[in-house]
């Protein structure tokens, strides 16, 4: 009889292909695995407390903003309230692209526009939890400067491709 | 039926998401603090400060990237440590979140191949022009 063993995630598959390389390296020059070591340890170390306060952040905006009421603002009869719900939504909204698709390919059955979609997909790069770690790396104006920027070419974004992506369907 | 999720569900499926994302940022460290060993004397030849090649370069390397965003704000933090431009970071950023070659058939199916197609191109050529304009508002201010 076949037991079926525990699926290993990409993740996981990804690390492990990782120390494994690392083993190889090792086997060729343990100096360059050390020194590699050692500067993994203290960037892994410096980005702790930020890691701290992404972790908090996530766990609010799993509290507050789920997909279920964020797809209830971003139906076909959203409006020119639509944009900005879109906007916000992606925004707040968590989670990778592709757990988004599934909830976003609903919305576009049930009537969502083409170009509410590109802008809520555009918008998940101004992500709340993370931006403390933009500012730690980048600064507090480049982090502003950038965010502003998405945001306003997220509707340009949504405009071209309501013009292009909805030609001939 | 409510959507609501308690405390305990919302730190549960954040802790889901985190350890995942753990994982990967762990591996991407790892190999970062490896490749840089060996490619670090030759990223001034790669990225030489030209207004249209580095965020082009860092517009390529981000659409063939994916994972959470803080994993491309940790990355590309790491390489302006090392000296390449923020022009080329910063279009690496952007593509890496819009921009999504490895996740496109999974797109195209769920969103439509040309809504998918069309996205993703012009994300591309976006994150070169908000690149751009981004460095261009920091030098003036």
């Amino acid at each position: 009889m076949s037991k079926r063993r525990p699926k290993m995630n990409n993740q996981l598959k990804f690390l492990l292909a990782i120390i494994f390389l690392y083993l190889i390296v090792a086997l060729l020059d343990i100096g360059i695995v050390e020194n590699a070591l050692i500067n993994f340890l203290i960037m892994s170390l410096k980005i702790v407390p930020v890691l701290c306060l992404v972790f908090i952040i996530m766990v609010l905006i799993e509290l507050y903003f789920t997909k279920k009421r964020v797809g209830k603002y971003l139906g076909s009869k959203s409006g020119i309230k639509g944009w900005f719900y879109a906007i916000i939504s992606g925004i707040l909204i968590s989670g990778p692209a592709y757990t988004l698709y599934p909830l976003l390919g609903e919305l576009k059955k049930n009537g969502m526009k083409n170009s509410l979609l590109a802008v809520v997909l555009y918008n998940r790069n101004v992500k709340i939890p993370f931006l403390p770690a933009m500012v730690y790396y980048f600064g507090l104006n480049f982090t502003i400067i950038l965010s502003l920027y998405i945001i306003i070419f997220s509707i340009f974004n949504g405009k071209i491709v309501e013009l292009l992506a909805s030609k001939r369907g | 039926m409510s959507d609501k999720m308690s405390l305990k569900q919302a730190v549960q499926k954040s802790l889901q998401v985190f350890k995942s994302f753990l994982l990967m940022m762990f591996g991407i460290l790892l190999l970062i603090n490896l490749i840089n060993l060996f490619v670090r004397d030759y990223y001034s030849e790669i990225f030489t400060g030209n207004l249209l090649l580095d965020p082009l370069v860092g517009a390529l390397a981000g659409s063939f990237s994916f994972g959470m965003p803080i994993t491309s704000y940790i990355l590309g933090g790491e390489l302006l440590s090392e000296g390449i431009s923020l022009l080329a970071i910063t279009s690496f950023i952007l593509t890496w979140t819009t921009v999504g070659m490895v996740m496109l058939p999974l797109e195209m199916s769920f969103l439509g191949k040309r809504f998918a197609l069309v996205r993703n191109g012009i994300n591309f050529i976006f994150s070169i022009l908000i690149s751009i304009l981004v460095i261009f508002t920091l030098n003036v201010l």
